[in-house]
């Protein structure tokens, strides 16, 4: 059972494969396909359900070893399913999010020619996902953390005929593998610090390395906060925090399941969860945590500030991610590891909600994007837009809403940590609050109020989507609703303890959750005040007064653009790492490889001989009066140093 | 189960015979082609089988040499022919008798003329190259390992592209050219130590100061095979203008024969002077990873492209050979054997298109997917395990070499490491630029996907690129037979440290 909730989907993707291969096209095939993926993921959430219930509630942790995978001197790794909590409520999340998007895909992408390519896609990726969330050793973790990568990839450039599509698939490849290098880098410091890749071992001789050097390149530094950072790095990199976060908004050129399945439950969830599972190092390396929470909230409000003035509808919601995480990752850097789980289940339901309706709006509007050529959609899509609604109530942190119980405690440990980045990070959460009510709220607005600004032909197709759409809609709904009232007790609240048990770990001295339940009375009101300011100007500018934001926009041109063009951010990494990559490439090849290389060397050698030889065989004419006044000025030569010599 | 036959000598061998039977063959052209292909592909597959016992009956418990056979040879200078494996050699003999039925059904229909002079270069090549992993005796070993540059001269040079002549001349001058400086040495050894048999020198201890001259003929012989930056511009011109199954093989096999030489005598022979030279092979392996990616990424002619990712993926296998433990070795073989596979396939999956198409631009392609799905499945997979993706052969030695570099010195394992974000670059920009994107040239409309014997070509390669990438235990095992020991000689050296760094102070005070 532990074995097969993992490697259920990865049976249906194989499946999928087979039938690609070997069917013959058409509905029958692609109707296979999708029966088999459905089946094998739904399969596998109920398995995840009743470890759930095991692993969590029981308390039966346990690791299942399959087979060896890399075996070479101490490095002694093996395929292995672990399962305690943590990876529980990962392996519950991820198969239940992934099973609504993929009954969601059978509408979504009815009319594709590629139908079981996607599925197999969408199935493999959440294996790799699996892999990665039961991983008992640093291995596996990353054959998951890279298999999630190439997954992404796959589905990000799902449509392969658009060069747009394919751009931000190698972006996000390219730029995952830049945070891989930092996660590598960590690992072979671990193994050559602790000798070991296996989880268990590593952390149970963490406390013994605390206060050592390692040297690393000509420097000295503290081995637990290097190799922390290093594979923070990684984290950054699959959870798309700045400056890594390049490829996340440029993903959404894949089919919006892919989307919600990359942006909610799995893939950017990666980070979140290594920092959680490696809790036991993190814990000992403060200055890492630091640094953690600084690039968290520093994400967060950088995210939610592009955010607002996006004009494709899932650009806005990839931003509102991207800042998510951030807050996750603040949770982390103050050691509240249990509220940024607990944030991330909840941002799972409430975001894939929010995707998926997106992209049933999408789905209504023909492929359309764009919200400035939206509006007035809500009489057409009555259910979509109640979804929005629920979706972005949760999102906002309204009370009660999942958002509100996971966002506020997190925002409540900040503060009750009590020190400079939790303060830093408790104030830049506040006003990245105050912008997400903004942005979810302009989202809404802009699409379903207000008069229609959508072309006449388009307009006149809006409907609402088919139930295989909408009924994952109204489970994850459900989640979004109620999964931070149920949750609450368990991950965070007064049971958090029996809960957690081993998984996660926490010196008494971090105990900022235990802190958070003390906070003033302020700081747990202000957020839903925020949130419903910003509410409040979003309704202000986009329902009372429409012409009010453009003006406003060119009042503020600088930094409108400024925000717009996403800090600049592609436009710097393309001055100084892609064309100078390109540049560099040329460079070596003409200059440095035909030129110096072959010019000097066998170019050069070859000419020269052939110039000698040319020479030496000039000589051999042929003419017996050139051999003879060769001869005879040889013998002019000898003589005449024979007499001067003996002479 | 045939411990009582010369099972090595066998393997070895056979291809010579079959080529010998090749040359006998009469007849109209037609029937001598067709004859020719039939002969060497059963002679080859039979030694394949034949060599698969060697994996079954060996053991992986020791470190001592297997299967080992000796004969009088030349009994005046005291030379015998002795043959014998060992778990650096083992899987590279089956490298070699795998590719070789893999590389004459890849020629079946792309080679008109000349068939049956083709088949027996291709069986006197098989010869060749196992000889050269078998070999016990450095004259013998000498032999095979200057015996392999005929064949492939030939092939390049009689049924290569336009700049064959060029391509084959520069190959086979650089080649001997680091030859002769080994011959030296090996002369050198043996009016030292008055033998050649490699078990015995493998004990011998020698003077640190003459290792250090030692070190450096066999590199300059080694280091060119690999190839090592600067001394790789032949291997783009050679792949260039090869035939695809001259390509597969010299990326395949004949690039595994300077690291083999690194792992069999610089090593363990020399183990003062390699840990001496340790840092300026660092930072020739870093060269090589970081400036033929880049130079990849440029890159308009697939096939030089794929030549250029070898250069780079050589630099992880000497960096991870000079780390002296035991992941930096077992990473360099893992990396030498899956590196032989994928970008064997790769060559292959070039000549594919290739002989449909007659060029190997890459701007002439694009949107291939639509016409040739399984083909771009397949290039997909080896596009991915060059790239090194986990589950694939491609991770497990890059991951270990890297691992072991990180313990040896971080400045290269950091390094290092920025190569698997420049092979993911070059790699996907290649794949999206040929495979996928509309398919809007007229005359890739009617291009078929793979025929069946295609399909019997890549079937095995990419079962392999799997399996050795989730269960590589059983080939890490082969491997760890023998890493141990050469790990250990190298650390021994290293504690000892006897030749210091100062290049100057020592050519000053000149070996005895």
């Amino acid at each position: 059972m532990y074995s097969l909730a993992v490697l259920m989907p990865l049976i249906g993707a194989s499946i999928a494969g087979l039938l690609l291969a070997f069917a013959p096209k058409g509905h029958g095939r692609d109707l296979a396909a999708q029966l088999a993926t459905c089946i094998c993921m739904g399969l596998s959430a109920l398995l995840a359900i009743v470890i759930f219930h095991q692993v969590a509630i029981l308390g039966q942790s346990r690791t299942v070893e399959l087979f060896p995978f890399i075996t070479s001197g101490a490095m002694q790794a093996s395929w292995a399913f672990k399962y305690d909590t943590l990876s529980a409520v990962m392996v519950f999340v991820v198969t239940v999010c992934s099973t609504a998007i993929h009954v969601y895909s059978i509408g979504y992408m009815h009319d594709d020619p590629g139908v079981p390519r996607f599925m197999a896609y969408l199935s493999l990726f959440t294996f790799c996902m699996l892999m990665l969330v039961t991983a008992d050793n640093f291995i596996q973790m990353f054959f998951g953390w890279e298999g999630v990568g190439v997954c992404s990839y796959l589905l990000i450039g799902f449509w392969y005929d658009r060069p747009s599509a394919n751009a931000a698939a190698i972006k996000a490849f390219i730029v995952n593998r830049v945070g891989d290098f930092g996660f590598a880098l960590g690992i072979f410091g671990v193994f050559a610090m602790f000798g070991s890749v296996v989880f268990d071992d590593v952390f149970a001789a963490v406390p013994t390395f605390v206060g050592t050097k390692l040297a690393f390149l000509s420097w000295e530094f503290d081995t637990l906060t290097l190799l922390c950072l290093l594979l923070f790095v990684g984290a950054m990199g699959k959870s798309a925090q700045v400056p890594l976060h390049t490829w996340l908004p440029d993903a959404m050129e894949g089919p919006t399941p892919v989307s919600a399945l990359i942006h909610a439950a799995t893939m950017v969830t990666a980070g979140v969860f290594m920092v959680a599972r490696l809790s036991p190092m993190f814990e000992y390396a403060p200055d890492a945590l630091a640094v953690v929470c600084i690039v968290g909230a520093s994400t967060a409000i950088f995210a939610a500030s592009v955010g607002l003035v996006q004009n494709d509808i899932k650009r806005v919601i990839a931003y509102s991610t991207c800042s998510q995480l951030g807050y996750m990752f603040f949770a982390c850097g103050v050691s509240a590891y249990a509220a940024a789980i607990f944030h991330l289940m909840t941002h799972a339901f409430f975001k894939a909600l929010l995707f998926l309706s997106s992209g049933s709006v999408i789905h209504a509007m023909s492929g359309e994007q764009d919200m400035r050529k939206m509006g007035g959609l809500a009489p057409y899509i009555p259910i979509t837009l109640a979804m929005m609604w629920i979706g972005s109530l949760a999102l906002a942190g309204l009370p009660f809403f999942a958002g509100y119980y996971s966002k506020d405690i997190i925002l409540e440990a900040a503060f009750g940590a009590h020190s400079a980045v939790g303060q830093y990070a408790f104030w830049l959460g506040i006003v990245a609050a105050f912008m997400t009510a903004f942005y979810s709220w302009r989202l809404l607005f802009m699409t379903f109020y207000g008069e229609p600004r959508g072309d006449k032909k388009v307009m006149a197709h809006v409907h609402e989507s088919p139930w295989i759409m909408l009924v994952p809609l109204f489970v994850l709904a459900v989640g979004a609703i109620f999964a931070g009232w149920i949750g609450y007790e368990s991950f965070v609240g007064s049971r958090m303890n029996e809960f957690w048990r081993e998984s996660i770990l926490v010196l008494p001295a971090h105990n900022s959750i235990e802190a958070a339940h003390h906070v003033p009375f302020w700081v747990k009101i202000l957020p839903i005040i925020v949130g419903l300011v910003g509410i409040g100007l979003a309704y202000g500018l986009y329902i009372r007064d429409p012409e009010r934001p453009r003006r406003i926009a060119q009042n503020a041109q600088g930094l409108y653009r400024f925000l717009l063009n996403k800090w600049y951010f592609d436009e710097l990494y393309d001055a100084i790492f892609v064309r100078p990559s390109f540049t560099l490439g040329f460079g070596f090849w003409k200059k440095g490889d035909e030129a110096t290389i072959d010019g000097l060397g066998p170019d050069n050698i070859a000419a020269n001989t052939l110039r000698l030889a040319r020479r030496a065989s000039a000589l051999q004419t042929g003419y017996v009066y050139h051999y003879a006044f060769a001869m005879l000025i040889g013998v002019v030569t000898l003589v005449t140093w024979y007499m001067l010599v003996r002479g | 189960m045939m411990s009582g036959w010369p099972l090595l000598s066998l393997v070895t061998f056979l291809p010579l015979v079959g080529a010998g039977f090749i040359f006998c063959v009469r007849g109209s052209d037609e029937v001598v082609a067709q004859n020719a292909r039939h002969a060497a592909l059963w002679t080859s597959l039979l030694t394949f089988v034949l060599s698969i016992f060697l994996w079954v009956d060996f053991d992986v418990r020791t470190s001592d040499f297997q299967f080992v056979e000796t004969r009088a040879w030349i009994p005046a200078f005291g030379i015998t022919y002795k043959m014998g494996i060992d778990g650096v050699s083992l899987l590279f003999v089956l490298l070699s008798t795998f590719l070789t039925p893999i590389c004459i059904l890849a020629s079946w229909e792309a080679i008109e003329t000349r068939v049956r002079e083709y088949m027996i270069s291709f069986l006197v090549l098989e010869t060749m190259m196992v000889g050269m992993f078998c070999a016990l005796d450095m004259v013998l070993f000498y032999i095979f390992f200057e015996g392999v540059l005929i064949p492939m001269f030939l092939i390049i040079g009689v049924w290569g592209g336009k700049r064959r002549v060029y391509s084959a001349f520069k190959f086979f001058l650089y080649t001997l050219a680091g030859s002769v400086l080994m011959l030296l040495a090996i002369l050198f050894i043996y009016f030292e130590t008055e033998t050649t048999d490699i078990p015995a020198l493998l004990n011998i201890y020698i003077e640190p100061n003459v290792q250090f001259w030692l070190w450096l003929a066999f590199f300059a012989s080694f280091a060119v095979k690999v190839p090592m930056w600067p001394v790789h511009t032949w291997l783009p011109d050679a792949h260039v203008e090869a035939p695809t199954a001259g390509s597969v093989i010299l990326a395949g096999v004949l690039l595994k024969m300077g690291a083999y030489g690194f792992l069999r005598f610089s090593v363990p022979m020399l183990p003062d002077a390699s840990v001496f030279f340790t840092p300026f092979v660092y930072v020739l392996s870093i060269i090589a990873i970081i400036y033929t990616s880049l130079v990849a990424l440029v890159q308009e002619d697939m096939k030089k492209l794929i030549a250029y990712s070898s250069v780079a993926h050589m630099g992880f296998v000497t960096l991870g050979t000079f780390t002296g433990n035991v992941q930096g070795v077992e990473g360099a073989l893992f990396t030498m054997l899956s590196h032989g596979i994928v970008s064997g396939a790769l060559f292959l999956i070039v000549g594919v298109i290739y002989d449909r198409m007659h060029t190997r631009e890459i701007a002439r392609y694009g949107g291939l997917v639509h016409r040739m799905p399984l083909y771009a499945f397949v290039f997909m997979v080896m596009m991915l395990a060059s790239v090194g993706l986990p589950g694939t052969s491609g991770f497990v030695g890059e991951f270990l070499s890297l691992a072991g570099a990180f313990q040896a010195n971080t400045w290269a394992a950091l390094f290092a490491t920025t190569g698997i974000i420049l092979g993911a670059a070059y790699m996907l920009y290649l794949y999206r630029r040929v495979v996928f994107g509309e398919l809007t040239r007229q005359d890739l409309k009617n291009i078929t996907d793979l025929n069946l014997r295609e399909k019997i070509i890549f079937a095995p390669l990419v079962v392999l690129v799997l399996w050795m990438g989730i269960y590589p235990k059983p080939f890490l095992d082969v491997f760890a037979a023998s890493s141990g020991p050469i790990a250990a000689r190298y650390h021994a050296a290293k504690t000892a440290a006897v030749l210091q760094p100062g290049i100057f102070s020592l050519i000053a005070e000149k070996p005895e």
